[in-house]
């Protein structure tokens, strides 16, 4: 036994480690190497024969060899593993293309998605988001709002009425009744927006329909001006429009607002109507018991239709309202 | 509306304003354009005034043909052919001659035709774009123009017509006068009033006129009578153009003068023939029942809801809205009562309403009319059926006096503060002077014009401040609300399992909420779900009814997806449902002006039924697509209860289950989820015979919850988790098939105690034969503060079992 001997065991092992193709003579090489039987382990077992000086000076140097071994070893087990993994995996690709997902696609409609959204803008500027019935107190829809009894709008050709007429109940014409109702029972200052169904004795064609979606808003506070309606439909027309939209307000006529405007949007190069709006009437706010040296109010309303029409370019009133669900996945869940 | 151009141009100089000018001023202030003509810019002459001189007539092709002789005053007569045959030798016609080129680029040239050389064309109103007449060719009166006059002059073909919509406010701008003012203003020009001219007429009486009285429904009302009335005497052309270009058709003199003034001025006229009248003329209500032919020749049942104009023996007019036949200008009358009425607006939009009848008449009557008119207009007319008519005034019968909008209390500082600017004071009284209001800038007292009577509050004011200075002007300011908002717990919960459904592969739908009788009788509901209410004017009469439950409208779209051919596929809708269940009250209607009183709020809102918020959903086909990994199975009964116990899961619900026979679900396979005992959601597979009747495919399933009915969620007290080991066992029990799982279930969790974390049924086998089945469960036990020894879990899995025997007679599984 001398160092040049032990030297060539450990090369030995680690040539004998290299060349392993596989884990399996890798084990061969190493019980050939290190097993009981090896030189490295017979002289180990050996050292107890030799004298103390001799003993420390070699044992030293068989630890020393061992420990190469080892690490040579180690890191040759390491490389045979990750070549044993990856034909493994190799034997395993698929194709990660097949079809994963099994479930039927669902989705949103369009108007839920747009009155959520609505719904969020206005949240977050503090207005609350009031719901109410369908079918409705012909006082709330009509008187309320400063609509006279021998308005056209109260005839059989406008308004759906539900038998006995005696009751009084009508579909409501627009969801203003919650505009009375809010009014009545709470006071001013009021931040409300109301989105729901609305109901008109019209044909289904490609752009009405006897049921549709309004979203309307109110506010009666200190000091309200047209400014502040303008202000607001600016605002909210350019998050539904997008940042370049420009609105205009042009004079009309509606029973329930004075002064009364419609609001206009110019959006793909053109005017287009999306709704009315105006000063809230001091008639309709003395009705409700709002004090008008106090305060005063504005109010719009938008069809939710048409402003789906118009952002997503639909052309006909149809898709929307027929639920066929090529139509309604096209808008997941609008996110 | 139709507007010329032309005649707006007799009040307000609009020389050198272009078109499109004039129409921007429209909308600026409130009328939105509807369509803008401009007659004559696709026609170029010569087009002249030619005399038929001789017609030969072609009788040898398909149709008969004319060969016309024409004068045109060109020193050698003209031959044209002609294919129309309203007219003859001597008449006077338009001619186009070679070189004029007519609307739709028709050129005009000399050309062979049937044999002859034409060297021209006899035209229609049509071929020269001034309206859809083409019955036959222009021809005019004698004397009304010279052979050879420039055509294009004498018909005023160059002209621009402005169609604007009027809001129902506005009823005087149903005139010429009206929106000649509205241009006048709004371009900041001169305007001169038609009614001066009107006002400053006087006739010499030579007699007693046809009396006229108010005995209902009227505020003012004059009846000029005339004599001697030529009734050969023609519509001068410029009257019957201006009555053409307004749409309207030119009918006698005596039609067309009280249609002009109507609309020039805007007040309605109608002339009754004098002769036929029996002693004098009475606004008043009809008999009920009573029988009345209009001038459209349409005999109609009067009620004594319609005010009529009647004489001492007959009805002779539909008050506003039609006059009558026996009384109506015919071609022999000589004498003419004349009518100018303000009547009361509400009684005509009654007239017209339930007669079906709008005419110009009643359009502007229901809207209010001037009440200084009814005098003014009817001079107008009186002056030119004198004029043009050769007819004599008689005398003037009046009834009723003018009653005029009331002074209004202005602070400038409230038309500022309602529009959030600072005009200064001139500018606000200068706007409400242009719209013809009376201000006093010391008292800020404004009288408001007589054809403003919806001029009644400030607010009114400061909306024709507003449009007069431009809704432009108005600044863009956002306002701050003092609240912080958001969606209420229920409005959340609502968005949340919306998502959440259409996370898990549903598609929302949005049904209208209108339902068929046989649907109903179909379905087989009853009690709740069977009291409708009923639509009294129903978009179509196959479905009059409110939907009680969302099924129908979840099947019809089912069935529309359907056929368009989808076939795997799960629809769901939340939306109102409207069940005639509460005691209807009558209508409540408070006056207004001040806040009812709290009990009469409560009333009016308690007089509105309920309408809770559903959820349904329908399960049509297969759970998935087909697809490579496994076999696509169909929805099952199960899987409605899933989505259905999945959103009780989302709200935090404790819920138990129980089989329910409940229209239109399979009577075998409906789950009643029922939270704190009462019934909330049902689900399962739909009745067989539904599914058939409805073209569904069988075993299609459905789930409804009443999320009305969903108590609030509360806030969750956390339990303490331990962190003990777990002890599981499982127990196989062997039962009746009668005994449903969810109550062996309960059986042993009842038994457990309270070691017991969770249960789990994890198989079901029902080969046994007897009418037995195995239920198989694994029991979860668990300690808070220990572990459980082997002695304590034993005796709660046997306690368990023990309960089930007891009250289901299960025996364990060996």
């Amino acid at each position: 036994m001398n160092p040049q001997e032990i030297n060539e065991w450990v090369s030995a092992a680690k040539l004998a480690f290299a060349v392993a193709g596989d884990l399996d003579d890798l084990k061969a090489a190493r019980l050939a190497h290190t097993g009981d039987k090896a030189p490295i382990s017979l002289a180990s077992r050996g050292l107890g024969s030799l004298s103390p000086d001799e003993k420390a000076s070699f044992g030293k140097i068989i630890g020393e060899a061992k420990a190469a071994i080892a690490s040579a070893l180690a890191d040759e087990t390491a490389r045979l593993e990750i070549a044993r993994d990856q034909k493994i995996l190799l034997e395993e690709v698929v194709d990660i293309t097949l079809p994963a997902k099994l479930t039927h696609a669902g989705g949103l409609h369009p108007i839920t998605i747009i009155k959520n959204d609505i719904s969020d803008f206005f949240l977050a500027q503090g207005y609350s988001v009031v719901e109410g019935p369908e079918l409705e107190s012909s006082w709330l829809n009509f008187d309320a709002l400063n609509i006279p009894a021998d308005h056209p709008a109260r005839t059989m050709q406008d308004t759906f009425f539900v038998e006995p007429l005696s009751a009084g109940l009508v579909l409501r014409t627009q969801t203003s009744p919650l505009q009375i109702r809010t009014m009545l029972t709470s006071e001013p200052p009021i931040y409300i927006i109301s989105p729901g169904r609305t109901f008109r004795a019209d044909e289904l064609d490609a752009t009405h329909s006897p049921v549709f979606h309004q979203v309307e808003g109110l506010v009666v506070d200190r000091g309200i001006s047209m400014a502040h309606l303008k202000g607001t439909l600016d605002n909210f027309a350019r998050h539904m429009f997008g940042p370049d939209v420009t609105t205009r307000l042009r004079p009309s006529f509606f029973p329930f607002t004075e002064p009364s405007a419609e609001v206009d949007v110019f959006f793909n190069g053109r005017w287009i109507e999306w709704g009315g709006c105006g000063m809230v009437n001091p008639k309709v706010l003395e009705t409700c018991g709002v004090d008008t040296n106090e305060f005063s109010g504005f109010a719009f309303g938008m069809g939710l239709e048409r402003t789906l029409m118009v952002r997503h370019g639909i052309t006909d009133l149809h898709e929307i309202v027929e639920g066929d669900l090529r139509f309604t996945r096209q808008f997941g869940v609008g996110l | 509306m139709l507007i010329p151009r032309s005649w707006v141009n007799d009040f307000v100089d609009l020389s050198g304003i272009s078109d499109e000018t004039i129409a921007d001023a429209f909308v600026r202030v409130g009328f939105e354009i509807e369509a803008v003509s401009k007659q004559g810019a696709d026609l170029t002459g010569p087009l002249v005034v030619a005399r038929v001189l001789a017609i030969e007539e072609l009788a040898e092709h398909k149709k008969p043909i004319r060969y016309v002789e024409l004068d045109c005053n060109e020193g050698q007569n003209r031959f044209v052919i002609c294919g129309a045959r309203n007219f003859a030798v001597n008449d006077l016609v338009i001619a186009a001659l070679p070189g004029a080129v007519l609307p739709g680029n028709f050129a005009i040239g000399a050309r062979e035709t049937y044999g002859k050389t034409s060297n021209g064309m006899i035209c229609s109103s049509k071929e020269l774009g001034l309206g859809e007449d083409h019955s036959g060719i222009i021809v005019l009166a004698e004397g009304s123009a010279a052979v050879g006059q420039d055509a294009i002059e004498l018909l005023q073909i160059n002209d621009t017509t402005f169609d604007i919509a009027v809001n129902p406010d506005r009823g005087y701008a149903l005139s010429i006068r009206g929106a000649a003012r509205e241009i006048a203003g709004a371009l900041a020009l001169n305007f001169t009033d038609p009614i001066t001219h009107a006002k400053s007429l006087t006739f010499s009486e030579t007699g007693t006129g046809t009396p006229i009285k108010i005995s209902d429904g009227a505020m003012v009302a004059l009846l000029r009578s005339l004599d001697n009335f030529n009734p050969k005497a023609a519509s001068p052309i410029w009257l019957s153009r201006r009555i053409e270009k307004v749409g309207m058709r030119s009918i006698s003199l005596a039609v067309d003068v009280t249609n002009y003034v109507m609309i020039e001025l805007g007040q309605p006229l109608h002339a009754f023939d004098r002769a036929k009248i029996a002693d004098g003329l009475e606004i008043t209500y009809a008999k009920d029942k009573s029988k009345f032919t209009t001038l459209d020749g349409q005999e109609r049942e009067l009620a004594s809801s319609d005010l009529v104009v009647r004489d001492a023996k007959q009805v002779l007019a539909l008050a506003g809205t039609m006059g009558g036949l026996d009384s109506e200008i015919t071609e022999s009358t000589t004498s003419i009562a004349i009518e100018a009425v303000r009547f009361d607006p509400i009684a005509i939009a009654k007239n017209s309403r339930r007669h079906k009848l709008s005419t110009e008449a009643s359009r502007r009557l229901e809207r209010g009319v001037d009440p200084s008119l009814a005098e003014f207009a009817s001079a107008r007319a009186a002056e030119l059926m004198i004029s043009l008519g050769g007819a004599a005034y008689v005398g003037t019968s009046v009834s009723g006096e003018e009653r005029y909008p009331a002074i209004i209390e202005l602070d400038p500082k409230y038309v500022n503060n309602r529009l959030g600017t600072e005009l200064p004071n001139e500018i606000i009284a200068k706007a409400l002077t242009t719209v013809g209001c009376d201000v006093d800038t010391k008292s800020w007292k404004v009288d408001p014009p007589s054809w403003r009577s919806d001029l009644q509050i400030p607010a009114d004011l400061v909306e024709e401040v507003a449009r007069i200075v431009g809704y432009d002007q108005i600044p863009s300011v956002l306002p701050r609300s003092p609240y912080a908002a958001s969606l209420t717990p229920v409005q959340q919960r609502r968005r949340t399992i919306a998502a959440s459904l259409a996370a898990r592969g549903l598609t929302e739908v949005q049904n209208f909420p209108f339902v068929a009788e046989s649907t109903m009788k179909a379905l087989n509901y009853t009690g709740e779900r069977a009291a409708t209410f009923r639509i009294a004017n129903p978009m179509s009469e196959e479905t009059p009814l409110m939907r009680t439950h969302l099924i129908p409208g979840l099947i019809a779209a089912a069935q529309r997806n359907l056929s368009r051919g989808a076939r795997d596929f799960a629809l769901f809708e939340i939306g109102a449902i409207f069940r005639n269940t509460t005691k209807l009250v009558d209508g409540l209607f408070p006056p207004l002006g001040k806040k009812p009183d709290a009990a009469t709020i409560k009333a009016i809102f308690d007089s509105v039924p309920p309408q809770p918020i559903h959820l349904g959903a329908i399960f049509v086909g297969k759970t998935t697509s087909d697809n490579w990994r496994m076999k696509a199975r169909a929805y099952e009964w199960a899987d409605a209860i899933a989505e259905a116990q999945t959103v009780l899961d989302l709200c935090g619900l404790q819920y138990t289950v129980e089989r329910s026979d409940f229209a239109p679900w399979h009577p075998g396979r409906c789950a009643e989820l029922l939270v704190d005992g009462k019934a909330v959601a049902h689900a399962g597979e739909l009745h067989p015979r539904v599914c058939s009747e409805f073209g569904l495919p069988s075993r299609s399933c459905a789930l409804v919850i009443n999320l009305d009915a969903l108590p609030a969620s509360n806030t969750v007290k956390a339990a303490i988790i331990g962190s003990m080991p777990i002890a599981v066992q499982d127990v196989a029990l062997v039962v009746s098939s009668e005994v449903s799982a969810a109550a062996l279930q309960q059986s042993l969790v009842d038994g457990a105690g309270d070691l017991l974390e969770s249960i789990v049924l994890f198989d079901r086998y029902d080969k046994i034969g007897d009418g037995k089945i195995s239920l198989a469960f694994t029991l979860s036990f668990r300690a808070p503060d220990r572990t459980l020894t082997g002695e304590e879990i034993t005796a709660a899995r046997e306690a368990a079992v023990a309960n089930a025997a007891k009250l289901y007679g299960a025996t364990v599984r060996s």
